[in-house]
């Protein structure tokens, strides 16, 4: 018998079909995006009947969104500022809700202060998204710094009970008024 | 010194073994499938999400249902024109249609779980809000108050 050598298997392909594998699913897969701003809807009552002009004027701050996706802000007993720069929308709800009636013509202190929100049924979701996400930067940051203060850490590494000591003491008071329907809804 | 010296001289560097490339080429593959998930329903509807910064995670998949809004996608344009729809599912719907969406889900889950439902929005930034106002009352009257809007992360500047 001979002894002859098994000549060895060439893998050289194999890398071809694994890359064509490979090249499969980054086409037939995606990475889905899991993460989205966060709203809990008021309550669905019949007969709306609600416009109580909420409080005192100068504890609310309107920010209204036309359909032309200009912002228009009233902060208090402040006049409207038209045409308003939505990313500096930001500091200007934290200068109002940690006002705690240094400037008095806007809120008495957190716990009465409200964001009034009012858009068009033109505006672009866009912008309503960006709006809605300042407004929400402006809480993140309030918290953030409460919980730095009060436990040294940062806001995302408190537990459930803190977390609510936190939003309770500082209070997210968000209403969103009726959409107007002065631009083209579709 | 000459130990180590090849025997047969004026030979050159052996050639690289590319044995092991597959099995990089298979570890990537086994990455990219870890972090990617197929595409569970059919997008009928162009959705370029846009781009904030303060997101929040969807807590419980199982908990979540989602929304679709925008234009269709081009394939569709013929049967459904350019202007924007709703997706429920695998179907164009109307904003009526959500309540029986929000029911058909209510059934799927366990009654105690049913007030850390959350509805999640992927709407085209372009969309008009006289849609997505639509679908917020009927999301509303439906009782499922707890809503996602879908957003990609934008980077700080």
């Amino acid at each position: 018998m001979s002894k002859r050598k098994i000549p060895e298997i060439n893998a050289g392909s194999m890398a071809d079909i694994a890359f064509l594998l490979l090249v499969f699913f980054l086409v037939t897969t995606t990475i889905q995006s899991d993460a989205g701003l966060f709203q809990q809807l008021p309550q669905w009552v019949e007969d709306t009947e609600q416009d109580p002009k909420p409080k005192n004027e100068r504890n609310v701050l309107q920010a209204i969104v036309t359909s032309s996706n200009q912002l228009i802000l009233k902060m208090g007993n402040d006049g409207s500022q038209l045409n308003y720069e939505i990313d500096n929308l930001k500091e200007r709800c934290i200068d109002f809700l940690t006002n705690n009636d240094r400037n008095q013509n806007w809120s008495e202190k957190m716990t009465k202060a409200v964001i009034l929100i009012q858009n068009d049924n033109g505006t672009s979701y866009e912008t309503y998204l960006r709006v809605m996400n300042q407004i929400q930067a402006a809480y993140n940051t309030i918290w953030e710094q409460a919980s730095k203060e009060k436990h040294g850490i940062s806001y995302e590494a408190l537990n459930e009970d803190q977390k609510l000591e936190i939003r309770e003491a500082f209070p997210k008071v968000v209403s969103e008024a009726e959409a107007t329907k002065f631009g083209k809804d579709k | 010194m000459s130990k180590f010296k090849n025997k047969k001289k004026g030979k050159e560097l052996p050639p690289i073994s590319t044995a092991s490339l597959p099995d990089i080429v298979f570890m990537l593959l086994c990455f990219f499938m870890v972090v990617t998930k197929m595409r569970d329903s059919d997008i009928k509807v162009r959705t370029k999400l846009p781009q904030i910064s303060e997101l929040r995670k969807i807590e419980n998949k199982s908990l979540n249902s989602f929304i679709f809004i925008g234009p269709p996608s081009s394939q569709y344009q013929e049967l459904m024109g350019t202007a924007p729809r709703i997706q429920l599912n695998d179907a164009f719907a109307k904003p009526t249609d959500i309540m029986q969406f929000a029911s058909a889900r209510r059934v799927e889950v366990p009654p105690a779980k049913h007030n850390e439902m959350t509805v999640s929005m992927k709407v085209d930034g372009e969309v008009k809000m006289g849609l997505v106002t639509d679908v917020k009352t009927e999301l509303r009257k439906a009782n499922m108050r707890r809503l996602l809007y879908i957003a990609n992360k934008k980077s700080d500047k």
